[in-house]
């Protein structure tokens, strides 16, 4: 096992993400969270969330999280038109006589409220999705679930986030959401570091440039597992000696792997092989952020 | 114009690969990448031309002008998204900000101002005959939703003839998925046999059934674990969805799309099985819609 003494190893929040989907996101994030033990995972993948499968956590907790949405007193409603013209998510119609909300593109601004003259619309609350928490061994599981049909899982995010503050003693371990739009830039805005997960193709690579540009840009420390690692060149690999960034380890493409993975089983729990692969990884990870943060301390 | 989308819940199980085989098979003269948030058709689809660029204005992004400023505090309390930062001065987080207007509708001083802000490029690739639109939206930015709007409308308006349009879709099930959606004949759901892949699928079948959109499913890398291949072809029995073939797992897939090429472009096995499931796709795309 590996030795937690390192500065700031004890309490860092590590995220992970990819870009490109299927490059093994959740493989990483939940075996490094089962071997660390003591910590937190949280699933932010919320359109899509598979970490829950692996873990199949125990005495879960759910809660709705809700967003607000506009209603109108029809009665009241004179047809002035002020929160159509003022909405700039063109969530409100008034096409014949009536007033019509849009729930799915509204952003819940609160806008149109502020506008109306005649203080006729209110807000309710509209449920788009939950948040789940419950324990694996020891590992606290937290997943985000969007509902189908519903266009953004950003408040979901928020709200993992807003029930995980920070603990001093726990690591945790952010499972990202793929591509490098607004949600995954909600899920690493509070990491310590990131970890990109990258795949041997040229769509890989394509991809992993994308996320290495936004760690960059939010200046987030970061290093990059290459996955599914063949004896073949690795285009990933190159990538990376190119920007000379530091490789945390690589994970072979193995079928064995494949089998457990593809059958939600916790890698790190089930082989002595995987355990050492993944101890290693998350001991370079280790390494790294104690360097980072006596760098800039 | 029928339109196929090709979707896949989950990330990674080769919407691409196959999205660019079913090109290359139909000799498509309309197709789109709306995977705006991480696009990867172009790179295997063999334009050596420059594409048309064009600038993509998602919404506006307020701006305070620090000299108007009078720090009532007003924006950030009516701010929903967290997007007025109170440091020296009062500043706008143009990350976080969605554009809706509020700050400047509540400023008392009108120091804030929105400001058009450049949210992606739009890319068009045309030789007169054939059109390819896709699209590169900006890091961290939230209007993916309406950018696939736009990549779509613009190859629909550069099409010249063309009876069929291939579109590739994004991961997941919110915004740009749900915007890919609208307006096309059939969506293709990219299956992957494994209990994250069956989970994922579930749910991007009920987001495509809440609009109403025909939907069959295909299994690639079926032998990599056939007891959920099965399980697949199961839950399409169940709720009654045509399953319509499996690809197998097949390493000159990546030889192929690491050079540049379709797997329908080598003899290799997944593409001949991807042959099979462009043969009943068309099929039921082109089939007479009954009632």
């Amino acid at each position: 096992m590996p030795d937690f003494t390192g500065a700031g190893a004890d309490n860092m929040r590590l995220a992970v993400l990819s870009g490109k989907g299927g490059t093994g996101k959740t493989l990483l994030a939940v075996n490094l969270a089962a071997i660390a033990k003591n910590t937190t995972y949280i699933d932010c993948d919320v359109e899509e969330p598979n970490g829950h499968l692996f873990f199949k956590p125990q005495d879960v907790q759910e809660q709705a999280v809700t967003v607000k949405i506009p209603q109108v007193d029809k009665e009241r409603c004179n047809g002035c038109r002020k929160c159509v013209e003022f909405c700039n998510f063109n969530a409100l119609a008034y096409p014949k006589e009536k007033l019509i909300v849009f729930e799915e593109i509204c952003h819940s601004c609160g806008g149109c409220i502020l506008v109306c003259p005649e203080k006729v619309l209110t807000e309710k609350e509209k449920i788009i999705g939950q948040v789940q928490k419950g324990t694996s061994e020891q590992v606290t599981v937290y997943t985000g679930i969007l509902n189908p049909g519903e266009p953004s899982g950003v408040p979901i995010i928020k709200r993992l986030f807003a029930l995980n503050k920070p603990k001093t003693d726990q690591k945790t371990i952010i499972d990202c959401p793929p591509g490098s739009s607004c949600i995954v830039m909600e899920s690493i805005k509070d990491a310590d570091y990131c970890i990109l997960v990258a795949e041997p193709t040229l769509f890989g690579v394509h991809n992993l440039n994308m996320v290495y540009e936004l760690v960059k840009l939010f200046e987030k420390p970061f290093g990059v597992v290459l996955n599914k690692c063949l004896e073949e060149e690795n285009p990933a690999e190159k990538f990376c000696e190119d920007k000379d960034i530091t490789i945390l380890g690589r994970i072979p493409f193995d079928h064995e792997l494949g089998i457990l993975n593809s059958n939600a089983e916790v890698a790190v729990r089930s082989s002595a092989k995987y355990r050492a692969i993944f101890s290693a990884l998350l001991e370079a990870v280790e390494k790294e952020v104690s360097h980072e943060t006596t760098a800039h301390s | 114009m029928k339109q196929l989308l090709i979707l896949s819940g989950k990330g990674g199980t080769g919407k691409t690969t196959i999205a660019s085989a079913f090109i290359k098979l139909a000799k498509a003269k309309a197709y789109a990448d709306c995977d705006v948030d991480a696009p990867n058709l172009h790179l295997i689809t063999g334009w050596n031309t420059e594409p048309q660029k064009t600038d993509y204005y998602g919404l506006p992004v307020a701006e305070i002008d620090r000299e108007l400023c009078i720090a009532c505090d007003q924006c950030r309390q009516n701010c929903r998204f967290e997007a007025i930062l109170v440091e020296e001065e009062y500043k706008v987080d143009p990350f976080a900000c969605e554009g809706c207007g509020v700050c400047a509708y509540v400023c008392p001083v009108e120091a804030v101002t929105m400001v058009p802000a450049v949210a992606g490029d739009l890319m068009l690739y045309t030789d007169g005959e054939n059109v390819f639109s896709t699209a590169q939206l900006k890091m961290g930015s939230g209007t993916s939703g309406l950018l696939v709007t736009e990549v779509k409308k613009q190859m629909r308006a550069a099409t010249v003839d063309s009876k069929l349009a291939i579109i590739d879709g994004s991961p997941g099930i919110g915004c740009p998925v749900i915007a890919s959606l609208s307006g096309v004949d059939m969506v293709l759901v990219v299956a992957e046999p494994s209990v994250s892949g069956i989970s994922d699928l579930e749910r991007i079948i009920n987001t495509a059934a809440k609009f109403g959109i025909r939907t069959a499913v295909c299994i690639n890398k079926f032998d990599t674990n056939m007891e959920k291949t099965e399980a697949i072809e199961r839950f399409c029995q169940d709720h009654g969805l045509p399953c319509i073939g499996r690809i197998p797992f097949d390493p000159e897939a990546v030889t192929a799309i690491n050079n540049g090429q379709t797997i329908v472009d080598l003899h290799c096995a997944s593409g001949k099985a991807a042959q099979e499931v462009y043969a009943k796709t068309m099929e039921l795309l082109f089939a007479e819609e009954v009632g």
